[in-house]
């Protein structure tokens, strides 16, 4: 027990102030942002990931945004298990054939008004594995998408900033 | 002589035809005719080979009809069996019975194919959901892969159990986590698992197709998609396989900095591996320790490669990115942070009994079992088998690196556990030898193109374990097929052995030290 508090001090908060990329858009819609999420979702932004057929790679950098250094839970957001809860829908993949009844009973089991955000080249648009036999393309050809986040994979910040981006469309 | 080729000729004599070969680089190839293709696996399990994999090609751009290829590996040997069956009779016997594997290969063969293994058990598609149209073979020359396919009424039989008390609880494809998605279905009696059924396919993609219409250039960018945490390896994987087929030399420098790329892939994910299973077991100290690592090594990746998995770096021919001395100090200060740190966590791992009761003990794969569902990489290691490329068929430079690999007996999560922190370790190691012998030179050549109808073989140690490509061109010297074995493919089969006997609460814990990958296998 004492070593691990030695090693939580010795770490300290690691939490980063928003990258400089970042820091500007989100500064942009900044307060709005804050009111947004207190009034709207009350203080806290419910997200259930759902991969519709990624290579895992945009998985990794969801991930990420859980890790100390990007912090997400200091916005309020948080990931659910379950779409029941969920305020938002963070998609990755092309969507394969496979995997298009699963999204498209996940999206129908989320409660309105849900905001759903494709992350990944592949999720705007199929990205290299397109339009074929086994692979539908972008998300929004199985179900409607507010905001899409390119990249392969994104960034983390990228990541973040599409996910504020969506909250202060609304 | 090798000892596969041997043991072939010995139990086959004549039949086995081992001079046609269509290989530029040195494998060993045979082709046997279709009735003694079981004699051969029989021959193969004698001498204790192990299957690596099992594929078909559609051959009729040839005048063939499918090719069927089974390949074996004993030791440093790869060895390639091939038989061929007409068109108008596409099937050959099962291996099943001498290679358990083969269970799954073979009714991939048959659902995306539509080559039938006969006296297979089990008819039931893999991969291929019951709402395609039965004659969708997508691998068939024939087959229009840009069209989307109907969807037909069809059901998935599940294995069933019956008796008193056993219930069943089916899982996914949607998981609780930020996880690929796949259906796991448990029949269970109390707490235990009596039977663990998996079906995946969620993510297929359509990714062997895709490859042939792409060129054999763009191929290493698709293949550095087909499992996003294996970037560096598979396109490696893919490049090598290519370069084979072209007698392309790689220059020196790249071939080193390749293994950077690689190890420091291995660490970055080792680390998030040992944060998740600690998570699992309610330790979330060290998922946010581990993470915070892991995160480190990304930045660097970023800055010194412009990508934080190194995706596209790895080209035929070479490498696309290139480091300067102040890259090399920058790698070495981060590394010793890193092992610093990473060794104070290790302790605190190693003391902390609460984790060591939930890991313990847990999803035991026994080495024999291993041993006959042909496991690879972290999970053989961690089961008693000496597996790794990089010592056994040392694809350079790692024929000049020693690597020592780590090799646990338990088979438990806490082994597929230490076996990474092992690893850890060993491949900071390597990576600072990689940087001190770091040759100059040029960082890539010109790969060149294949003749019509040759084939390129790999074995690249990923991460995971041992990743394999077959490439063969058509007769224009184009893309025929590529076939890719992730290790996924056949360590999931480990993980379904694993789980038996213990608590559905442990199921995630087993299934993350095993961590397969869903995209890998279901292709
Ligand atoms: S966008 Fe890139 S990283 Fe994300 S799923 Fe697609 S290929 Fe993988």
């Amino acid at each position: 027990m004492i070593r691990i508090l030695k090693q939580i001090f010795r770490t300290g908060i690691v939490t980063e102030p928003l990258l400089p990329e970042v820091d500007a858009e989100i500064q942009e819609v900044g307060a709005e942002l804050k009111k947004a999420i207190g009034k709207r979702f009350s203080r806290s932004l419910t997200i259930r990931q759902v991969d519709a057929g990624s290579c895992n790679g945009c998985e990794l950098e969801i991930h990420a945004i859980n890790n100390p250094i990007y912090n997400c839970e200091r916005f309020g957001i948080h990931f659910t298990a379950s779409p029941r809860f969920a305020d938002m829908l963070l998609v990755t993949g092309p969507v394969t054939r496979n995997m298009e009844i699963a999204l498209r009973r996940t999206y129908n089991a989320t409660p309105h008004p849900k905001l759903v955000v494709a992350v990944g080249d592949c999720g705007c648009n199929g990205g290299i594995f397109g339009e074929s036999y086994a692979s539908l393309g972008g998300i929004d050809k199985v179900i409607p998408v507010d905001v899409v986040i390119p990249g392969c994979p994104p960034t983390p910040a990228a990541i973040l900033n599409g996910i504020l981006r969506a909250v202060g469309n609304r | 002589m090798s000892v596969l080729l041997d043991a072939i000729k010995s139990s086959l004599g004549s039949d086995a035809g081992c001079d046609e070969c269509r290989y530029t680089a040195s494998m060993l190839f045979c082709s046997v005719p279709r009735e003694r293709f079981v004699d051969a696996a029989k021959a193969m399990r004698k001498v204790h080979a192990l299957l690596v994999a099992e594929w078909a090609a559609d051959e009729t751009p040839f005048n063939r009809g499918f090719g069927i290829y089974a390949c074996y590996r004993w030791g440093a040997e790869y060895l390639i069996v091939k038989t061929e069956a007409p068109f108008e009779d596409p099937a050959f016997p099962t291996l099943t019975k001498q290679f358990l594997p083969a269970y799954r290969f073979e009714r991939q063969i048959k659902s995306l194919m539509g080559v039938t293994a006969a006296g297979h058990p089990d008819s039931r598609p893999w991969i291929k959901f019951e709402d395609w149209p039965e004659d969708a073979w997508p691998l068939r020359k024939s087959f229009d892969a840009s069209k989307p396919m109907p969807r037909v009424a069809g059901e998935y039989k599940f294995l069933s159990a019956e008796g008193e008390g056993v219930y069943e609880i089916p899982v996914g494809p949607v998981h609780a986590g930020i996880i690929e998605p796949g259906h796991f279905r448990f029949q269970a009696v109390g707490e235990d698992i009596l039977n663990l059924e998996e079906r995946l396919g969620y993510v297929h993609k359509g990714i062997e197709k895709k490859f042939e219409s792409l060129s054999w250039k763009d191929g290493s960018r698709l293949a550095g998609r087909v499992s996003g945490d294996t970037t560096a390896a598979h396109s490696l994987g893919y490049c090598m396989a290519l370069e084979s087929m072209t007698g392309c030399k790689v220059p020196e420098r790249a071939q080193w900095l390749r293994a950077l790329f690689l190890e420091r892939e291995r660490i970055a994910n080792h680390l998030g591996d040992l944060g998740a299973i600690c998570n699992d077991a309610a330790f979330a100290f060290m998922l946010y320790q581990m993470s915070r690592l892991r995160e480190i090594m990304l930045r660097t990746n970023h800055e010194l490669f412009g990508h934080r998995f190194m995706m596209d770096r790895i080209i035929p021919g070479g490498i696309a990115v290139d480091i300067e001395a102040d890259g090399k100090e920058l790698i070495l200060s981060e590394l010793k942070q890193i092992a610093k740190e990473f060794n104070r966590l290790v302790k605190i791992y190693d003391q902390n009994s609460s984790l060591e009761d939930r890991v313990r003990d847990t999803g035991i794969l026994i080495p024999d079992k291993a041993r006959r569902l042909c496991q690879v990489g972290i999970v053989a290691r961690a089961s008693g088998l000496n597996l790794d490329c990089r010592t056994q068929n040392p694809f350079p430079p790692y024929d000049r690196i020693k690597v020592n690999v780590p090799v646990l007996i338990s088979g438990d999560v806490h082994a597929r556990a230490w076996v990474r922190v092992e690893e850890v370790r060993e491949s900071i190691r390597i990576i600072r030898e990689i940087l001190n012998t770091l040759p100059s030179g040029a960082i890539s050549s010109d790969v060149g193109l294949p003749s019509p109808d040759t084939y390129g073989f790999s074995a690249v140690e990923g991460w995971r374990g041992e990743i394999v490509y077959w490439l063969q061109s058509g007769p224009k010297g184009e893309v025929n097929r590529c076939m890719v074995r992730d290790p996924s493919s056949v360590n999931w089969l480990g993980l379904e052995q694993a789980v038996l006997g213990n608590i559905v609460p442990d199921f995630p814990l087993c299934n993350k030290s095993f961590n397969q990958s869903y995209s890998g296998n279901d292709l």
